[in-house]
């Protein structure tokens, strides 16, 4: 595989509704920024472009089947190849990292991912429903069918397994919020309280509306390049561009249905799970004791595949140290919950220690006020942009929001595009990128790099 | 090509979306169209599907006999709570197993929102049962508890199963209610 750098990205603001817009003219509003951000025009880029990878979740919302090829018609794109991916919540990132595949294996020199999702045609509950259909319909969707519930039934076993409380998971809220109150793009941007969080209306106990993420109407595209085709671009533009790459991708799966997930022995997590920061005999002891009390793995309250995707990522980019080595992360932290199981899939703590990583301080932003009171420095900020819980799900775009972001962050171009700096990180060379569907079942984690 | 033997309009009438007075400028000056709000339509959509459960029939046929069948591999004795054709380990074929339907509660919710299709339910409770005879997990509604009381301590109650004297083919053909 050959170096892959990003170029450029574009996000449009992300609402509740866009009538004024169909999906195609989101996507052109995102496309059109990331290519004004590097000085180029349709016709000269469409003239470097190899191809693209279209990333959208549900022709439900849309009531319209191959609108793929409706944006790639609508942005002047064809008849350069691409196609459409789909992977629930991940879709985003599945499509970040097709484009980087297209550009890795010497297909493409230059590709173009771009992604949507339309949900304002519909009312929140009628969403929720297309959103539950991406589970198991003979046997969870009758049920009782909402994506909240099922992450819901995931917290009360993380909070019985592990103590973790509500109030952790407000942290997660008050920090999200409050980061993108920095943030432009986002839909939410308020200065929460934890008495806010939980005070707010009960969706799914114990998760209230401010620990859940909104549906949202949103487009945001990456552009990927060979170095033959950053020499094109730059040739084309006379311009030089940041040097930022993609260090290393990661993919993992898991059963659809959660009832499923199986329970591995503390020796096969060892042997097929575990992170390289997990082999000192402290943490081997720490897990011990959780098996010896009768601790599942992944059980309902942990996500093997966002394990699985982290664990192939950091050996790809060479981390053995998630916590130190990377500076940032742009998790996909559907609910606040979540974002605390994953924090623990991707090795920021052990399995069981997210919920007082939550409110440590650590994963909160430098020379940001929150109003609360952390006991310890900022290490890895996550979800500086305010994640989804603030900016919005538009589910095909999301993942693709993250990259973009990630990437001005590397860039260090936040106040350029935020026109506020508050948001930049100072020196920041490592970010890492996660996209996650269904009830765990797709995880993408994508390490993005400067390049020194 | 015109024959004036067929009607050369259309029949028209006031079903769906029908309007009037749209705005629309008179003279020849069409920029103004940019500043045209966006027209939103109501459009309903139904679909009757002819769904099969397939190999998980059996499960249902169950249900509707107030009898409550899981799936077995054979040889490692792995049984899934949730049917299951085949075993995700040896890619074997199952078998089906009866079992009493009597377990715990794993993990649980109180759901007082929801999809479209549930909204007239709501607050309803949400439980994943672990039963001793089964390596997975099995959802379903737990019903006879006060939603509002939702408490952790509910994790690990002691639940039975109760069948729908009239079965509508669904998984909630079996509810569970708490074993005091």
């Amino acid at each position: 595989m050959r170096p892959v750098y990003i170029v450029s990205g574009g996000v449009s603001k992300f609402v509740k509704a866009r009538h004024d817009k169909t999906f195609q003219g989101l996507v052109k509003e995102a496309y059109d920024y990331a290519l004004a951000d590097i000085g180029i025009e349709h016709p000269k880029f469409f003239e470097l472009v190899d191809g693209t990878v279209a990333s959208y979740f549900s022709d439900h919302f849309t009531r319209q089947l191959m609108a793929g090829i409706m944006a790639q018609d609508y942005l002047g794109m064809c008849p350069k190849p691409s196609h459409r991916v789909e992977g629930g919540g991940a879709t985003g990132g599945i499509c970040f990292q097709e484009a980087w595949k297209s550009v890795a294996s010497g297909y493409m020199d230059v590709c173009l991912a771009y992604g949507f999702e339309h949900m304002s045609h519909v009312e929140t509950w009628k969403g929720n429903e297309f959103i539950a259909l991406a589970s198991d319909v003979s046997f969870d969707y009758p049920v009782g069918g909402f994506y909240s519930g099922y992450y819901a039934m995931m917290v009360t076993r993380h909070m019985a397994e592990f103590g973790t409380t509500v109030e952790q998971l407000a942290h997660v809220s008050v920090k999200n919020h409050i980061n993108a109150y920095h943030n432009p793009y986002a839909q939410k941007r308020m200065r929460l309280t934890i008495d806010d969080v939980r005070n707010s209306p009960m969706v799914a106990w114990p998760l209230t509306r401010n620990d859940i993420c909104v549906m949202s109407d949103g487009a945001a595209c990456v552009i990927m390049c060979s170095e033959d085709g950053l020499a094109k671009l730059e040739k084309e533009t006379g311009q030089t561009y940041h040097k930022v790459k993609v260090g290393g991708i990661g993919r993992g799966t898991d059963a659809m249905r959660m009832s499923d997930r199986p329970h591995q022995s503390y020796e096969d997590f060892y042997k097929y799970n575990a992170l390289p920061n997990e082999m000192d005999d402290d943490s081997k002891a720490y897990y011990k004791n959780l098996w010896d009390k009768g601790f599942r793995y992944p059980g309902i309250h942990s996500f093997r595949a966002g394990r699985m995707a982290s664990r192939e990522a950091y050996k790809n980019a060479n981390i053995t140290d998630p916590m130190n080595e990377i500076d940032f992360v742009e998790l996909h932290d559907a609910y606040t919950s979540s974002e605390i199981q994953t924090y623990e899939d991707m090795g920021l703590c052990r399995y069981g220690e997210g919920g007082n990583l939550a409110a440590s301080g650590k994963v909160f932003m430098p020379g940001v006020e929150y109003g609360l009171d952390l006991p310890e420095k900022p290490i890895c900020p996550v979800n500086p942009s305010g994640g989804l819980i603030a900016c919005g799900h538009p589910v095909g775009a999301t993942g693709l929001m993250q990259g973009v972001f990630a990437l001005w962050q590397l860039q260090g171009t936040v106040e350029k595009h935020f026109s506020d700096p508050t948001l930049q990180l100072k020196d920041a060379k490592r970010g890492a990128i996660h996209s996650h569907a269904g009830t765990g079942t797709y995880v993408t984690v994508s390490i993005i790099e400067k390049e020194n | 090509m015109s024959n004036k033997e067929f009607p050369q309009q259309i029949e028209e009438n006031l079903e769906g979306t029908t309007v009037f007075n749209i705005p629309f400028p008179k003279d020849d000056d069409l920029s103004v169209l940019k500043k045209l709000s966006p027209i939103v339509y109501k459009h309903p959509y139904s679909i009757e599907y002819n769904y099969s459960y397939g190999l998980d029939s059996p499960f249902f046929a169950g249900l509707a006999n107030k009898r409550f069948i899981v799936c077995r591999e054979p040889e490692s004795g792995y049984t899934y709570a949730t049917p299951r054709g085949h075993d995700m380990y040896s890619g074997k074929e199952t078998e089906w197993v009866e079992i009493v339907p009597e377990g715990r509660i794993h993990g649980f919710t109180v759901c007082h929102f929801g999809s479209e299709a549930f909204l007239p339910e709501c607050p309803f409770v949400l439980i994943l049962v672990e039963f001793e005879e089964c390596d997975t997990l099995f959802l379903a509604r737990l019903i006879g508890v006060d939603p509002n009381k939702a408490n952790i301590d509910w994790i690990g109650k002691k639940v039975k199963g109760r069948f729908l004297r009239n079965a509508k083919l669904k998984p909630t053909d079996i509810y569970f209610n708490v074993v005091e």
